[in-house]
């Protein structure tokens, strides 16, 4: 009866609450985010679309820490995050930039790579998840060995996806991830992010920018609009 | 032969090798012409004052002549390690002067009191060419330590922004770029010190030696300027770095890029 009761409150509760944050650039003088509200239920996804420049980069940004907002919260499982805390909440958090950057070394290399990071030392790489995740991308055993510098752009957010997605973070933060991708490595960067939220059993969820709005409804069950740094719900108007 | 003494014709003689300069300026039209005259003009009139300035102090050596110098050298020698470099930030000039001033002082003092055991502690004679070497070689190792310092920050920006949302902390993203400075910040001593004596003979190795000291002593002095060097540009530019660090990377762990400035 209290199991029951408490696994409901920790579905209901929101993953990240986010109350009134906005940001404005280093001048101060223009607003890149007008005061937000949102909350991010375990299970949601959730895409976001919007002109480039509207503040999409912004608000994944923001949510991941990476930017000080002017104003605002950000509550993880209704906590506020305190400095400190920080690394431990992008550990949970994760963003992906468009942009994949790989370290100087092998593939296998740059999987080791967070596994060196204080915040994660207490968990060992592991070889058999890694090459799962990277069998599901098409890619077999030898492709662990090839140099970072030697891929392709597809190959190498791949590489960056499986990084992440080993660590088996609650939340994912996709910052149009395939848009400078062939749609072969788009397809399997989208299957990869599937196959980690199904693995949550409902306990995981991302937002995920792009601005194809084929992909939008293909990847989020709900649709949000980014519009001059206004988060918008439903379609462009 | 004993010391001979430079007069002022002699110096003319010297001054009238520029015209070597300026004579290679006009045939290969190198268009230095200007540059040279003013170089010639400021080697002149700033050693002379320097002379000047020195023979005052040496006369007057009380403390309170000798530690006001020792400051505006110190304050002019930060200054300047700031004013290089293509980038800057808000705050740069502070940190420059505070990483030459304390590291310069802390070597020249372990220099002057525990190994030469200079009598008065503000011997002017010791204590203002000393000072001014290790002042020398760590306003370089300064500026381009933080010359490479925000280099790298801007050319590994993402790799920098990568290990901070894989959860690594500021130092864990700054780590990689804080080595390559302190290591660039280090690398003209290191430089100086394999080669020193046998490509170069250093300048106040040659001056003792003119002066009549014998070799193996202005040897033994040069030994230790040298160490006296590489230590204090070491400490220098790892506390260069690490102020840069503090600036550019917030406590909450966030890499604050824009404070960086591309100088005009």
């Amino acid at each position: 009866m209290l199991s029951s009761t408490l696994s409901l409150n920790l579905a209901t509760e929101p993953l990240i609450d986010v109350r009134q944050l906005s940001r404005v650039d280093h001048t101060g003088a223009t607003q890149l985010l007008n005061p937000t509200d949102f909350a991010l239920m375990p299970g949601a996804r959730i895409a976001i679309t919007g002109a480039s420049g509207s503040g999409k980069s912004v608000f994944l940004r923001a949510l991941a820490m990476l930017d000080a907002p002017v104003s605002g919260e950000i509550l993880w499982q209704s906590n506020p995050v305190s400095s400190d805390m920080i690394p431990a909440y992008r550990t949970h958090v994760c963003y992906l930039s468009q942009r994949p950057a790989l370290i100087e070394g092998s593939v296998l290399e740059n999987l080791q790579f967070p596994y060196t990071l204080k915040s994660l030392r207490k968990r060992t790489f592991n070889l058999s998840v890694a090459s799962d995740l990277m069998a599901k991308a098409g890619k077999d055993a030898s492709f662990m060995d090839k140099p970072a510098g030697d891929l392709s752009g597809g190959e190498s957010q791949i590489v960056a996806l499986v990084r992440t997605l080993q660590l088996e973070p609650q939340v994912m933060l996709f910052d149009e991830p395939t848009s400078a991708l062939d749609p072969q490595s788009a397809a399997a960067v989208e299957s990869l992010v599937l196959h980690w939220f199904d693995a949550g059993a409902g306990s995981r969820a991302y937002i995920w920018v792009s601005h194809d709005p084929q992909q939008a409804r293909r990847m989020g069950d709900r649709h949000l609009t980014m519009v001059k740094g206004v988060l918008q719900t439903g379609d462009e108007a | 032969m004993n010391y001979q003494n430079l007069s002022a014709v002699d110096l003319g003689i010297a001054a009238a090798l520029i015209l070597i300069n300026g004579a290679l300026s006009v045939m290969l039209k190198l268009g230095l012409e200007r540059q040279l005259f003013w170089a010639s003009v400021r080697t002149v009139v700033q050693l002379l004052a320097v002379g000047y300035v020195l023979g005052w102090v040496f006369a007057n050596a009380h403390w309170y002549v000798v530690l006001p110098l020792m400051c505006l050298m110190t304050l002019v020698a930060g200054i300047s390690a700031a004013g290089r470099g293509k980038r800057t930030y808000a705050g740069q000039l502070i940190d420059s002067v505070i990483s030459v001033w304390s590291s310069s002082w802390l070597v020249a003092a372990i220099g002057l009191f525990v190994i030469i055991h200079i009598r008065p502690w503000y011997e002017p004679q010791y204590a203002i060419p000393i000072l001014g070497m290790i002042l020398g070689n760590t306003l370089t190792a300064v500026s381009l330590g933080i010359e490479r310092m925000t280099q790298e920050l801007v050319s590994g920006r993402n790799t920098i922004e990568m290990i901070l949302a894989l959860g690594g902390t500021r130092w864990e993203a700054a780590q990689y770029a804080a080595r390559q400075a302190v290591r660039a910040g280090m690398m003209p001593t290191l430089n100086q010190m394999t080669v020193v004596g046998i490509v170069s003979l250093p300048g106040m190795m040659t001056g003792q030696v003119l002066a009549g000291q014998d070799p193996e002593s202005a040897v033994r002095y040069q030994i230790m300027i040298m160490f006296l060097i590489a230590a204090g540009s070491a400490l220098g530019t790892v506390c260069a770095v690490l102020l840069t660090f503090r600036r550019l990377f917030s406590a909450d762990h966030r890499f604050m890029i824009h404070r960086l400035l591309t100088r005009r």
